[in-house]
């Protein structure tokens, strides 16, 4: 039986020779990651349930990024909680402030996940690491805590919807822009229990950064998990930070997909995603005057150094439009490090931006950048829900780093032109 | 097993941060997260609720975020199942592993009325609109899931493997 790239891995995972779609698998995770908000909840149900041990202390990932710095007294206990269950099982992979970023900017730069693994997260956006060719998907706190106690997690085995890319991304068009266009044309559950698996000639033109963003957004469109295929860009990504044996899975070439879909990136326009759904889209000369109060560039979706680039690269010599705050969030240390020797820190705050340490803060109305009633954001985010960034009368509009940044210039929506 | 009580009912895409905003998220305390549920859609919700309810959603009902908080403050609220559509899978998951009773019955989603009377039999995987008198055949789970839920969620199901 043809298998899918996605089916392929989770069959090893589940020492099977082959699976099919619909079949209901146990698979073994190579990688098991919670955050501040919900690995307490696991560690509750961990202890609760009687479990004594970890299935393996190398194996399990702890980012405390979404109200890191803690922002009050109750986020602050949540993470003592996490640091101290870390301590007692020896979790090799905890990160606070200090050595944190963005947990899924975070482990693919540290090369804690490569292809051909299997990770579960107890974050929905966990899909992203399908980027390098891993099969990964957001769970729950009760899933994280199994997972953590034996090392495996229930699947039903999902079909696929294939992406087949040519061409090449236009000026100021990114990764953002073509996931973006993917969800208005499928919807926001169009491809609900389904991988989205990506491939074609003009994959090649994608650098990592777009296909992590492109990936960590197909839960939006309700996807299981986004992957794409292995290629050099790939190999070069992972070359200086991956040292163990992984696996190279491609899909076969008679796979049965639920759908095909033709996408020509030379045909992608900047796009931006209305109040309040991520398929709510609407491209550059759709647009009109929409007035807003806030930018926030940054996030497990854009808040890599390519994002920082084009965000500085646009804001050099600019000043931000009075009355809008713009927020430029790196994802993690290392990025901020890399901000501030290229020059863009300094960009950035000559500009009139807030420059800060990684958390996911604003994105889910966390802190450091919250709404208030009536304002209205440009977020390079994953989600514009009602109340995602605060007030359930704020609104967000989703974009990439470039629109973000032409945005703060002009204090409205902006594609630079 | 038999639930039955009234209907709270909402539209297609009720997402998690609806269902309960992460500000509220600095707390793993179910009764806290209870007291916010669907603060975002329906902000009396929690005033409202009686024990036994019933709450419908259209498709893709808790989409978003993985937080189990989502399903954890519905549980908790005293709603004794929800019917959609079609459920996010996250949502879905994480309903199961914590024994929170949901149906994917696209019709009884789609014609019971906010505020109906309705009761829900699981073994015999029908809803039933106890106000219009109408009745609906749901989905049954698969054999996988039941087993989950006869040991009252995940946990407890993989704990009993391992003394079996």
């Amino acid at each position: 039986m043809p298998m899918t790239m996605t089916q392929k891995i989770l069959a090893k995972h589940a020492g099977a020779d082959s699976v099919t779609a619909g079949r209901l698998i146990k698979a073994k995770a190579d990688m098991v990651l919670g955050n501040d908000i919900t690995s307490p909840v696991a560690v509750n149900e961990f202890e609760k349930a009687g479990f004594d041990r970890v299935f393996d202390a190398k194996k399990i990932a702890l980012v405390m990024d979404h109200f890191t710095p803690n922002k009050d007294v109750k986020a602050a206990e949540q993470c003592k909680q996490c640091r101290e269950f870390a301590v007692k099982h020896g979790i090799e992979h905890f990160y606070d402030s200090g050595d944190v970023g963005v947990e899924h900017a975070l482990l693919p730069e540290k090369g804690m996940v490569a292809p051909g693994e299997l990770i579960i997260g107890a974050d929905s956006h966990t899909c992203t690491y399908g980027a390098l060719g891993a099969f990964s998907t957001g769970v729950g706190s009760t899933d994280m805590a199994a997972g953590m106690a034996t090392g495996e997690a229930w699947f039903k085995v999902p079909e696929a919807i294939r992406f087949n890319l040519t061409g090449k991304l236009g000026e100021n068009v990114s990764g953002k822009d073509v996931i973006l266009s993917i969800i208005g044309l499928i919807g926001v559950d169009g491809a609900l229990y389904k991988s989205m698996e990506f491939g074609g000639e003009g994959m090649g033109n994608l650098s990592i950064d777009d296909r992590l963003c492109m990936a960590n957004m197909t839960v939006e469109a309700g996807g299981k998990n986004g992957i794409f295929e292995v290629d050099r860009v790939t190999l070069d990504y992972i070359s200086d930070k991956v040292e163990r044996d992984y696996e190279i899975f491609s899909p076969d070439k008679d796979a049965e997909y639920a759908g095909v879909f033709d996408i020509d990136l030379s045909g992608v326009k900047p796009t931006v995603a209305f109040p309040h759904l991520p398929g709510n889209t609407k491209t550059v000369g759709e647009i009109g005057d929409v007035k807003i109060d806030q930018v926030v560039i940054g996030s497990c979706t854009n808040g890599r150094l390519s994002d920082m680039r084009t965000a500085a690269e646009i804001l050099k010599g600019k000043k931000t439009a009075k009355g809008v705050r713009c927020l430029v969030i790196p994802a993690t240390q290392k990025i901020f490090l890399e901000c501030i020797r290229l020059g863009y820190a300094e960009i950035f705050t000559e500009a009139g931006c807030v420059f800060n340490t990684p958390t996911c803060g604003p994105c889910l109305g966390g802190h450091t950048g919250v709404l208030a009633a009536g304002e209205r954001c440009v977020a390079t985010t994953n989600r514009n829900f009602v109340g995602r960034m605060g007030h359930k009368d704020s609104e967000v509009y989703l974009a990439g780093p470039a629109v973000a940044a032409y945005s703060a210039i002009a204090g409205k929506i902006s594609a630079g032109e | 097993m038999k639930v039955k009580g009234y209907v709270h009912k909402y539209g297609d895409n009720i997402d998690t941060d609806v269902i309960i905003p992460a500000r509220y998220l600095n707390t793993s305390d179910v009764k806290e997260l209870a007291s916010r549920c669907m603060e975002g859609v329906d902000a009396e919700f929690a005033g409202k609720v009686r024990r036994g309810d019933i709450m419908a959603g259209g498709a893709n009902f808790g989409c978003g975020s993985s937080r189990e908080h989502a399903p954890i403050a519905i549980k908790e609220s005293g709603v004794s199942c929800v019917i959609a559509k079609t459920f996010a899978r996250i949502f879905y998951r994480n309903a199961i592993n914590i024994g929170l009773p949901i149906l994917e019955c696209p019709e009884a989603a789609e014609e019971i009325r906010n505020g109906d009377e309705a009761e829900i039999d699981f073994d015999a995987g029908t809803v039933t609109d106890l106000t219009s008198g109408k009745r609906y055949k749901a989905e049954p789970f698969p054999d996988f899931i039941k087993e989950i839920i006869s040991h009252g969620g995940l946990l407890n199901s993989i704990k009993g493997e391992k003394h079996e």
